[in-house]
């Protein structure tokens, strides 16, 4: 995309511990040092030292983030929209749902594209995760977990394997099969181990890694042929909700959302938070786009009738567009430079809890607490009826 | 049944927080009786009934709303249990029809702080016993069944409770009595959702922790104080590229211009699958339009990078990419091949010497042979950027002004656009095919990553040359 900046990691001997291993730049009492990840967790978990009361942490951590909220607010930044005025709108988007796919018997939590651009995978509450051809309606396997509230699920890259995990604390790694009677259960691989709920899972640029994120607010990257843990990332306080990794030239790094109410960005290397958004309370129904190399929000989505949350987000292939997936039980679709709301999407008869769009950007699917996913595409450009018209 | 009552878990408030202002708000502004809805009164059986909306009527007071977007919001405040069916009073949406809503009294509403505890349900399952025996659905005799067996040790001052409320009920006058087992009824259908319905008070399960409790967590003790000193000109530079990369795609987006030849979701027909796969022998011009947007989308294309390195091999320049693509599969690679990989890699592209020797600047070169002692997947970091950085610089744009990429520029397929009746979309969808299975692709390309693996091997010279002096 555009000029990325790149981060060389430090790699030695750590400051605590002297094992060498990838560092973390961090500070402690405003020195600088370099610890390793391990050492910064131990250290985390630390309770108050001798001269410390919570009271005092508390306000030392909000006298700096009051000192880079000023930092921020020195610079009169434009907005978006401001800078997007001379583009042309986005004209009338008429979106209708192509397919519903039916067979789960209980909430559908989330679902993930296969790269094929046809196929997908879904979990349910019930416990159940299927592999669908959407294209055809075909339903190709049906997985039954151990657990129920299977909160995410993800295709690999290859299209030969799926992820899955939720309440089991887990997240095992299923090879897919030509052979549809095929018991996919017997060859279940025990990849990532939480000490809680699986929120969330992505395989990163290859079959052979997971990432993972979890209701104990952590997230952690896992090697799938071992099991191995190859780097924790902490720093949440409360639960970690989703995850998503960057389509960046050099793939380091990935986002987490948690009910901290933070987005923490991570380096996949040396598993330090290198950067961090925090969000208002009062504002729970609104998107907010956040620029990494500016490291501001830039834009808010929002309108005075939306009173529900949103679950989850998506872009269109050019970024022009923005799903949300709304607990209304609709879709509302954004225009990215403008911040006005283009178009809405009806039918689901819950709220809906995954949207994605399909990876060559043809559609986009959408899975519901109703039990059906479906998914839509814009039905035709109005000026393009306009030109047959004149013919 | 959990008495889930003295647990304050912040995702039940977070449901209900953007329920309390501007829900409570707009109900008690539709209520209003000279700007609200429009209510009448109604017959029911015998006795009349006041303030009863009819649900095509009930367009919200918001007039810059959809009327689409009216009914959602509508049906949502049904969901929610602000109003509720007089009809069909199972099903709670808003429907565009005569059919007869009430606004639930506030009582009810699901924003007053106390939960919906088992000992009410028991209470007025119970009741509703006494009224009539026999009267309870199935669903709700199982609750009742359950409920008697779970709150066994409660059960007389339960059926106290119903007789009390059951007699103070027949005291009141015929309308309020019925307009009151309305609510309550409606109250607990959407509390205790019947089955196989969807409830909207449904939050999933709790989080763990409770973001808003005082615990002590290492991120006070050290936080990054990264700051970027960037000038106001420089982040305005950084939207103006964002503008021009979602500008730049638009015409790819598929859902701002159509694709060529067509949309397979809106056709049925996978032609646009077919044209686009992975080897495919001619590309489209989309496709290729889009390598030239930048390295990453040439590289990221595998039958972008396939033409990549068709000029590469012309400029003898491929040992580049080759490494790249090697440190590629290490970083993505399983834990246990590191070393084994580490030292193909070092052999082929970084020892004196080597067969494939890639050129970077000496600094460089230093940092990634000394980390290769513990090899590790990020230890050619620094090496692979140098190198992408040198083909992102240089060599891509050479790659667009050489006549290998005019030459496929010119050959690409520009599609005609498909215009199919109606029918013709309905014979498609009954030919729709499988397509080709992942994994048999998968397979396939292993096949192919083999046979590339052995056609590019390095010649060992200096073994070559040894052998032949040990011959002579």
């Amino acid at each position: 995309m555009c000029d990325q900046t790149f981060m060389a990691i430090t790699f030695g001997p750590c400051d605590n511990c002297s094992t060498t291993s990838p560092l973390m730049n961090i500070y402690i009492k405003n020195e600088p040092t370099n610890y390793c990840s391990f050492c910064v967790e131990m250290m985390a978990c630390q309770g108050l030292l001798k001269g410390e009361t919570l009271a005092s942490l508390k306000n030392e951590s909000e006298s700096l983030k009051k000192k880079l909220e000023e930092e921020r607010a020195k610079l009169h930044d434009v907005e978006l929209h401001q800078v997007a005025e001379k583009i042309e709108v986005v004209s009338a988007l008429s979106i209708k749902t192509r397919r519903v796919l039916k067979g789960h018997g209980n909430k559908v939590l989330c679902m993930d594209w296969c790269k094929d651009k046809r196929r997908l995978v879904s979990s349910s509450q019930d416990g159940k995760v299927i592999v669908w051809d959407g294209f055809t309606l075909n339903k190709e396997h049906a997985v039954p977990m151990p657990c129920t509230w299977v909160m995410a699920c993800a295709y690999a890259p290859s299209g030969c394997a799926i992820a899955c995990g939720g309440l089991d604390n887990k997240c095992s790694v299923y090879p897919l099969s030509l052979d549809k009677n095929e018991n996919l259960a017997a060859k279940k691989k025990s990849v990532a181990m939480h000490t809680n709920y699986l929120s969330g899972c992505t395989f990163t640029n290859s079959d052979m890694q997971i990432l993972t994120s979890s209701g104990d607010g952590t997230c952690a990257l896992w090697d799938v042929e071992s099991g191995q843990l190859l780097q924790s990332f902490h720093g949440h306080t409360a639960d970690v909700l989703s995850l998503d990794l960057a389509p960046s030239e050099t793939g380091n790094t990935f986002v987490s959302g948690g009910c901290d109410k933070k987005a923490n960005v991570w380096d996949m290397r040396s598993g330090q938070n290198v950067q961090s958004f925090e969000t208002h309370e009062s504002d729970i129904n609104c998107c907010r786009l956040y620029d990494l190399r500016a490291d501001r929000e830039v834009a808010v989505y929002q309108k005075d009738s939306i009173i529900f949350g949103v679950s989850s987000l998506d872009f269109s292939l050019s970024g022009r567009l923005l799903f949300g997936g709304y607990n209304d039980y609709t879709i509302n679709i954004w225009d990215v430079l403008k911040g006005n709301r283009v178009s809405m999407l009806f039918g689901h008869e819950n709220r809906v809890s995954t949207v994605k769009v399909s990876p060559d950007g043809t559609s986009v699917c959408s899975a519901s607490w109703d039990n059906t996913l479906r998914v839509s595409r814009a039905l035709g450009m109005p000026w393009l009826l306009v030109l047959y018209s004149l013919t | 049944s959990k008495e889930a009552g003295k647990k304050d878990n912040s995702t039940r408030y977070s449901l209900l927080a953007s329920l309390s202002c501007s829900s409570t708000n707009t109900v008690v502004e539709m209520q209003n009786p000279s700007s609200g809805v429009k209510g009448a009164e109604q017959k029911l059986n015998v006795t009349t009934i006041p303030h009863v909306i009819a649900g095509e009527t009930h367009t919200p007071i918001r007039v810059k709303v959809i009327k689409q977007e009216a009914q959602a919001f509508a049906t949502m405040l049904v969901a929610y249990g602000y109003i509720y069916p007089l009809q069909n009073h199972k099903k709670l949406v808003m429907c565009n029809d005569a059919s007869l809503y009430r606004f639930q009294t506030p009582y009810f509403w699901p924003t007053q702080k106390w939960v919906a505890e088992d000992t009410d349900y028991a209470i007025y399952l119970a009741k509703r016993n006494i009224r009539k025996k026999g009267m309870l659905e199935p669903y709700e005799q199982a609750h009742y069944n359950h409920l008697h067996e779970w709150l066994n040790h409660k059960w007389d001052f339960i059926v106290m409770q119903a007789t009390e409320q059951y007699k103070v009920a027949r005291e009141r006058k015929k309308p309020d009595r019925v307009v009151f087992d309305c609510q309550e009824r409606a109250y607990w259908i959407v509390n205790r959702p019947p089955r196989y319905t969807h409830s909207a008070m449904d939050y999933g399960p709790d989080r763990l922790i409770d973001p808003s409790a005082d615990q002590v967590k290492g991120q006070y003790r050290h936080t990054h104080t990264h700051t970027h000193t960037h000038t106001e000109w420089r982040r305005l530079r950084i939207l103006l590229e964002m503008v021009k990369y979602i500008t730049n795609y638009k015409n790819h987006d598929p859902f701002l211009a159509p694709c060529l030849p067509s949309n397979p979701w809106q056709t049925e027909s996978d032609a646009y699958w077919n044209l686009n796969t992975r080897r495919v022998d001619v590309p489209t011009k989309m496709r290729v339009e889009r390598w030239s947007f930048s390295l990453f989308e040439l590289l990221s294309d595998l039958r972008g990078r396939d033409d990549f390195k068709i000029f590469l091999k012309k400029e003898f320049s491929g040992e580049n990419l080759a490494f790249w693509e090697a440190a590629e599969e290490m970083k993505w690679g399983t834990a246990s091949s590191m070393s084994t990989k580490a030292e193909a890699i070092f052999k082929t592209f970084l020892a004196p010497g080597a067969p494939r020797w890639i050129n970077i600047d000496g600094r460089t070169m230093g940092l990634t042979v000394k980390g290769l002692d513990h090899p590790h997947r990020y230890v050619l970091d620094a090496a692979q950027t140098h190198v992408f950085m040198l083909m992102k610089k240089d060599t891509f744009f050479r790659y667009l002004k050489s006549p290998v990429y005019k030459d496929i520029q010119k050959k690409a397929l520009n599609p005609e656009p498909h215009n199919f009746s109606d029918s013709q979309v309905e014979q498609n969808a009954r030919n729709r095919g499988m397509g080709i299975h992942p994994i048999i692709l998968w397979q396939q390309e292993e096949e192919e990553r083999a046979k590339a693996a052995i056609a590019s091997a390095p010649v060992d010279v200096k073994a070559v040359m040894s052998k032949i002096d040990r011959k002579k």
